[in-house]
């Protein structure tokens, strides 16, 4: 299972506790997991990445194993810790605004 | 009528509160989706307990939600988890918060920006939301960049009217300081094909083809800070209101300028007369008296708060023209909150009550059609609008 770590607004709006887990199949990549997660929370849909283009909206970022993934190229490849679920792919809001 | 239900959006949520007629004790519930910004909720004429409400963030995007039982519960109109996102032939169903511009006929693909260059359309929020006076399964929404939309099926998808936007004059469209917003839908209660809205700044502009065909509706009105003042378009309109009972006069507080026309806008006249200041956001009209108006002046464009510190509503009881202070009750020193163009509203109780929220998260509400006011709460966060159901 790939463990998926939501900002706050987003757990409330999935109703969903600090984590969620998803079964995404192979290869497992930012879009792949997206994909899984709207699957699994339509509401989500729109909240992370555009409806239309699929652009990352720009106030979100993409982190896993200490690294930036939020300019890789959606289909590449995640690290192996995030495939097993030993580390969790993290969706962070930037923390900006009042 | 038993009571009236206040709904409010603020930028830290939405707030219902519920009164009996006597409108001195109140229920507050909420907040509702707190921390995201609520630009606008509004229930259905229909059906008093379906409301409507955009829900919207500058990290998250758009979100739409319905309630069924007058605020009580929320959904989001759309795919329930754990069933399929996608139709039968693959393609993924649109979902509530989805607002994609129409590409299919005579696409308009930019607006004038800031600096006087073109500028490509980009969905950003929710600022309004009309339910229809028929169904209540009908709503129209709308947007910045400036666009109508309209749902059928209760919020679960919505489509682009966009006959307005292939008016072709977009590209003289620009965005005042709050965004290129279509701020103000009005339906017209005689006509069912009839349809006002107002953009800033671009005008106001009416359709009597149920939205499938626009016209600018701007004769009469002048903006000196166009290079052409008269133009068809271009006009920074605040708010717009109307009478039930007479459809075809219309109430506008512009940028600057109060107006009045009698004609659904084919032309308009100056009805500023007295104010201390032309300058404001919201204009409503009193529920029982079409020639009673109110408005919020203040100060200037680059100074939105009341003149003198003193905050108080003008009304006209002559359609205009002539203005009284209204101030029994409002704060009348050091006063320097601001009051939103959706953040004036009216209910229809015999006496009709007056409501207004300011930037300093203040609801007031004058049962008495504006001679005396109070405060129903003092500390919401700024309010971005306030909408009044009357309760049977």
């Amino acid at each position: 299972m790939i463990r998926v770590e939501l900002p706050y607004h987003l757990r409330t709006l999935a109703r969903v506790g600090y984590d969620v887990q998803l079964q995404v199949p192979a290869p497992v990549t930012p879009r792949s997991i997206l994909d899984a997660l709207e699957a699994a929370y339509p509401m989500l849909r729109g909240t992370i990445r555009d409806h239309t283009t699929q652009i990352r909206r720009p106030f979100l970022r993409f982190f896993a194993c200490g690294q930036d993934f939020s300019h890789s190229p959606p289909d590449a490849p995640l690290p192996e810790p995030v495939t097993t679920g030993s580390e969790p792919f993290l969706i962070v809001g930037a923390i900006a605004g009042g | 009528m038993s009571g009236v239900r206040v709904l409010v959006g603020t930028k830290k949520g939405a707030f219902i509160l519920n009164s009996d007629a006597k409108r001195q004790r109140w229920d507050v519930s909420g907040p509702h989706f707190a921390g995201w910004e609520v630009y606008h909720l509004k229930g259905s004429p229909v059906d008093p307990n379906r409301l409507y409400c955009s829900q919207s963030s500058g990290w998250f995007g758009q979100i739409i939600q319905r309630s069924s039982d007058g605020g009580k519960t929320w959904e989001q109109p759309g795919t329930a988890p754990g069933e399929p996102t996608k139709a039968p032939d693959g393609m993924p169903k649109a979902e509530s918060n989805k607002f994609a511009y129409d590409t299919s006929a005579k696409p308009l693909t930019t607006h004038m920006w800031y600096d006087g260059t073109q500028h490509p359309w980009e969905f950003k929020r929710v600022w309004h939301i009309e339910p229809s006076l028929t169904d209540p399964n009908t709503a129209y929404a709308g947007v910045e960049d400036a666009a109508i939309f309209r749902t059928t099926d209760g919020a679960k998808t919505w489509h682009e009217l966009p006959g307005l936007r292939g008016h072709q004059s977009g590209p003289k469209w620009q965005p005042g300081a709050g965004g290129m917003c279509l701020h103000t839908i009005l339906l017209d209660p005689k006509d069912p094909g009839r349809i006002y809205i107002a953009i800033s700044a671009a005008g106001a502009f009416r359709s009597d083809d149920a939205g499938k065909t626009w016209r600018p509706i701007n004769r009469g009105l002048r903006s000196d800070f166009m290079p052409e003042p008269t133009a068809e378009v271009g006009h920074c309109v605040h708010r717009i209101a109307l009478h039930p009972s007479r459809p075809n006069t219309l109430f506008m507080q512009k940028h600057w300028d109060v107006m009045r026309s009698d004609d659904a806008g084919d032309t308009w006249r100056e009805v500023s007369g007295n104010l201390p200041t032309d300058f404001g956001f919201p204009i409503d009209v009193h529920a029982h008296e079409p020639e009673t108006v109110y408005v919020v002046p203040i100060k200037s464009d680059s100074e939105h708060y009341p003149p003198d510190g003193k905050l108080r509503v003008y009304r006209s009881r002559s359609g205009g023209g002539e203005w009284e202070p209204l101030t029994k009750g409002l704060p009348q020193s050091d006063c320097y909150v601001n009051v939103l163009r959706e953040a004036m509203a009216v209910d229809r109780l015999p006496s009709c009550g007056v409501y207004f929220g300011t930037t300093g998260g203040q609801i007031y509400c004058s049962p008495d059609g504006g001679d005396n006011w109070s405060p129903i709460v003092r500390d919401l966060p700024a309010v971005y609008s306030v909408e009044v159901q009357t309760l049977p």
